[in-house]
């Protein structure tokens, strides 16, 4: 019998995000969810890293549907993870980051800077001078962005620390749309990065993980699942397997077969 | 004078801080505020007095992806 394996995510290989170290390379999302018990039930089985919230006025029926969500935030002692979904000006986004900076207490932002609202693809000509502005403010920016890698390298240069590109477009669950470039950016870029929206199944999950992406964000994938809880499960077990799978040094892919059992000593086996 | 809440117009006596228009819209806490697309920290709301047109936001934690 073997001994089970290590939870590598909260061990020895933790994900540390601007020098702050994180029990699991699992981002969830929390919107979407049959009710506040899912979401809980679900953030319990996969142990995310960090959970993503957001802002909305008060008094309108969204907000007064998550009345009771400050309290299970409070109970759920996960670290959250602010946006700043629906921005599509940086005055929006740097508003709305320093408004949420007060009501969370926390200085992590995820900078979403939205450009066209039919595939929720960020703004990529204005996201890299508003990331800048976050920063200068003490702000510790998770950037949502699209895989290109100037745009990438340039969040970086003005002191992004982590860089989250798409897979696909946002509740897609596409998963990965652009391999190529996905791999290219996991080559060249030194800094964390997280792969951010568009994800469906937890192999896409597994998938980026084995490239060597530090971790993953997600939230439709699991909480439009018919059973969102067991599907956060099998998301935490593949970013394990994944990042598992990345450290262990894959073999190389042959063009032909090669047996794997002994030919020596093969029985009936005659030289031709 | 009359200032827009959350989208909505609100008549508001002259001189009215942040403060007054929160306890008048019933503000449940936690919220942040801003006004004209600026942040205004809370240290300030009860000095912070609005002007004729003023586009002040209250907002609370929603879930969020």
């Amino acid at each position: 019998m073997t001994a089970p394996l290590p939870n590598l995510s909260n061990t020895a290989d933790p994900l540390v995000l601007y020098g702050e170290t994180f029990a699991s390379r699992l981002l969830l999302g929390t919107s979407r969810y049959p009710s506040p018990q899912v979401l809980e039930n679900a953030v319990k089985q996969s142990n995310p890293g960090m959970i993503t919230v957001s802002l909305r006025r008060q008094g309108t029926s969204t907000t007064e549907a998550h009345s009771g969500f400050w309290d299970l935030l409070k109970k759920m002692a996960v670290p959250v993870l602010p946006n700043t979904a629906g921005c599509h000006s940086p005055k929006e986004v740097i508003a709305t980051a320093q408004m949420a900076r007060e009501v969370f207490e926390t200085n992590w932002i995820k900078l979403e800077l939205i450009g066209d609202d039919y595939t929720l693809q960020p703004d990529t000509l204005r996201l890299v001078s508003t990331a800048e502005t976050l920063i200068k403010d003490g702000f510790k920016v998770l950037p949502y962005c699209t895989e290109d890698l100037i745009l990438c390298q340039a969040l970086v240069d003005v002191g992004c620390q982590a860089v989250m590109p798409w897979a696909a477009p946002i509740g897609t669950g596409q998963g990965p749309l652009n391999p190529y470039a996905l791999k290219l950016l996991r080559d060249r870029l030194k800094v964390p990065l997280l792969v951010d929206a568009g994800l469906g199944l937890p192999s896409h999950a597994c998938s980026v993980m084995e490239w060597g992406f530090d971790g993953v964000l997600l939230n439709t994938a699991v909480a439009l699942a018919d059973d969102p809880v067991a599907m956060a499960k099998a998301f935490a077990m593949s970013v394990d397997a994944g990042r598992t799978a990345h450290l262990s040094g894959a073999m190389k892919a042959q063009q032909s077969a090669q047996a794997s059992t002994p030919l020596v000593g093969t029985p009936f086996w005659h030289q031709s | 004078m009359r200032i827009m809440v959350n989208q909505v117009a609100k008549e508001v006596p002259d001189n009215s801080t942040i403060d007054d228009v929160l306890v008048m819209i019933d503000a449940q806490p936690p919220f942040a505020v801003a006004i004209n697309y600026e942040f205004v920290p809370k240290t300030r709301h009860a000095e912070e007095v609005l002007h004729e047109g003023d586009e002040m936001e209250v907002i609370s934690p929603v879930t969020g992806g």
